[in-house]
């Protein structure tokens, strides 16, 4: 395709009130790959998640999608621009049913406006049974479809985690950043996600940004990989070369984890 | 798999629809018969009111999430600004006289009032956006107080300042233009359009954004757009509510409202359940007919609120209805044993 990065950073930063949460981040992803961001707790990964959808702005640094310089947007717009996420600690609309999680992230597709809803005219309809019909295709993926009327906090953690995923996937978005998708899951909730990854870049061929612990995923799917240590990258590169790069080794030995 | 058409269950409104005129035809042969006397009207007045009240309310408080404890403070605007407007109209002899020109006079000047207390709803909004919770109670609880106390200090809304006491005056000389059908219609457009907001990506968003304002961002909402929006939204019926109540009562004092007042609204939110439209109507009846009820014991009203509410909370923690919207289609699929009745009681989905 097109040879402009889908995501690019230039020296992003943030600075905490004298804490260097985050600084000098580079990275650049195309479309279609799949990034690997690793990191000892505390490095600084889910605050890079949190700038790349801005939830804090950078104090520091650029951020481009597809060459769109996006410093200083809402969150709302970081998602019209076609970066979407899942969090670490899941965050579902918990008392809403299950496809409603899912609709909620077609609003931005939604064509309909206020008149519309209040009268519920023949768009609105239109529109409803549209998004109706997108939402279950998407849970359908994730084998969620027979539980779209469920309350979301009901379904068991793995499935959660996957609505969330699923529910990040309907807001149209060119590029996913996951933060560690695979914590708290056993092993063939483990091996299920690696599947439903796969599945994802082949059906729609987006970048992904993935941050993960669990080592052997992130070794087995990621292309590159960027690690980084109290906030400062310290390698990057092929999975073969970080986990042989003795920084690599040093911050992850050094630390409890 | 078979995809549901949502388009099916658009029997519902039909169904609604028929209930509507039927109850409305009982209300006509009651009142032609002579059982619904002035003063029963006047009762069922003040019923369309609270439900315009509560059913709004519920917008930013059971949808939004935020405690709101201002909401007479709209109610107020509404009230003052469409009783100044048929005021002006009387005095201009604009659409005066019996009939249809009173009936236009009074909507013209509620929907301004409406749309006034609207753009205060949306000052109201701003600061909704930064701060959640008690603090935003505490806020809108200070709005509707200034409102109250800036009313009491106009000249032109009967208040003589605070020279002359707390007490202040009355705006009085307003038609009494309210009439029971007129009424009784207008709540019902008005319930129907809130209806149709929160079955809509608005109320949607709304729940969404009660949930987590975080991940609402996060998938596309426009989180501030949404929040002014409900604020707006929730407010223009208030005021709708108050130029109702200015051209039923006659006279306005500030006195009608304070912030109790706002109070009761939030109780009757609650009792109905956060989150229920047709739980706030049917609170909002039971609850502003009991004082009626209790006529003797007028003084003790807040002591019967606090034990309803006290009641419903201890035995139903959401409220009689929870989130959900009572269905007259369920009911009747129910009654005559047509077995399975929609797969949830109406729930969130639609
Ligand atoms: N809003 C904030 N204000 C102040 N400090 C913050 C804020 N957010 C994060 N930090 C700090 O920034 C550092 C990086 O945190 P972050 O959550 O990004 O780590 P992480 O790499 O995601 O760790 P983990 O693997 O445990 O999830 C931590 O020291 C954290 O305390
Ligand atoms: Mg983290």
């Amino acid at each position: 395709m097109s040879d402009t990065p889908v995501l690019k950073t230039v020296n992003l930063g943030i600075n905490f009130g004298g804490l260097k949460a985050v600084d000098d981040f580079n990275i650049e992803i195309m479309q279609g790959e799949l990034v690997g961001l690793i990191g000892p707790n505390g490095a600084g990964k889910t605050t890079v998640f949190n700038l790349l959808t801005g939830v804090y702005a950078p104090t520091e640094g650029d951020i481009f999608i597809s060459g769109k310089r996006v410093n200083g947007l809402k969150p709302h717009q970081f998602v019209a621009e076609g970066i979407a996420r899942t969090f670490q600690n899941i965050r579902l609309f918990k008392q809403m049913s299950v496809i409603d999680n899912v609709k909620i992230a077609c609003d931005q597709s939604i064509k309909y406006k206020l008149g519309g809803g209040l009268l519920h005219s023949k768009l609105y309809w239109d529109e409803e049974q549209r998004v109706h019909e997108k939402a279950l295709e998407l849970l359908k993926l994730f084998n969620l479809d027979t539980k779209a009327d469920f309350v979301a906090s009901n379904l068991p953690y793995g499935q959660q985690r996957k609505l969330e995923i699923a529910r990040a996937l309907a807001t149209d978005m060119k590029i996913l950043l996951l933060d560690e998708p695979a914590a708290g899951m056993n092993p063939v909730e483990t091996a299920e996600l690696l599947d439903s990854i796969n599945m994802i870049r082949d059906k729609f061929g987006i970048a992904i940004l993935l941050i993960e612990h669990d080592m052997s995923l992130v070794m087995n799917v990621c292309e590159r990989i960027t690690v980084i240590d109290y906030g400062r990258t310290i390698a990057r590169g092929l999975p073969s070369e970080v986990s042989n790069n003795p920084d690599v080794i040093a911050a992850y030995l050094g630390t409890d984890d | 798999m078979i995809i549901p058409n949502i388009q099916r269950k658009a029997k519902n409104p039909l169904v609604n629809l028929i209930g509507i005129i039927v109850a409305f035809a009982v209300l006509v042969i009651l009142v032609r018969t002579g059982v619904v006397s002035t003063y029963i009207s006047g009762i069922l007045m003040t019923i369309c009111i609270s439900i315009i009240m509560a059913t709004s309310l519920n917008i930013a408080t059971g949808f939004l999430g935020q405690i709101a404890l201002g909401h007479c403070g709209f109610m107020a605007i509404g009230a003052y600004t469409s009783a100044l407007i048929t005021k002006a109209m009387a005095n201009s002899n604009i659409l005066v006289g019996a009939g249809a020109p009173n009936f236009f006079r009074f909507l013209i000047a509620i929907i301004i009032g409406g749309a006034l207390a609207a753009i205060f709803g949306m000052l109201v909004g701003i600061p909704a956006l930064r701060l959640k919770g008690d603090y935003l109670a505490i806020i809108t609880l200070g709005f509707g107080e200034i409102i109250r106390v800036v009313i009491q200090n106009l000249k032109f809304c009967g208040g003589n300042g605070l020279s002359q006491g707390a007490a202040g005056q009355a705006l009085v000389g307003i038609s009494r233009i309210s009439n029971i059908y007129v009424v009784y219609w207008i709540t019902v457009v008005c319930v129907f359009l809130m209806y149709c907001f929160v079955r809509s990506r608005y109320g949607r968003a709304l729940m969404a954004i009660r949930e987590d304002d975080v991940s609402s961002g996060a998938t596309g909402l426009n989180v501030t757009y949404y929040k002014v929006l409900a604020f707006t939204f929730s407010a223009f019926f208030a005021g709708i509510a108050g130029g109702i109540f200015a051209h039923y009562i006659g006279s306005l004092s500030i006195n009608n409202f304070t912030f109790m007042k706002s109070v009761e609204y939030v109780i009757m939110v609650v009792f109905g359940g956060m989150g229920s439209l047709t739980g706030s109507i049917v609170a909002g009846g039971i609850l502003s007919a009991l004082p009626e009820a209790l006529r003797r014991f007028a003084e003790y009203r807040m002591l019967v609120y606090s034990i309803a509410l006290i009641v419903v909370v201890i035995f139903k923690p959401t409220g009689l209805l929870g989130t959900r919207e009572f269905s007259l289609t369920n009911v009747l699929s129910r009654f005559f044993g047509k077995g399975k009745a929609e797969i949830k009681d109406g729930g969130q989905d639609e």
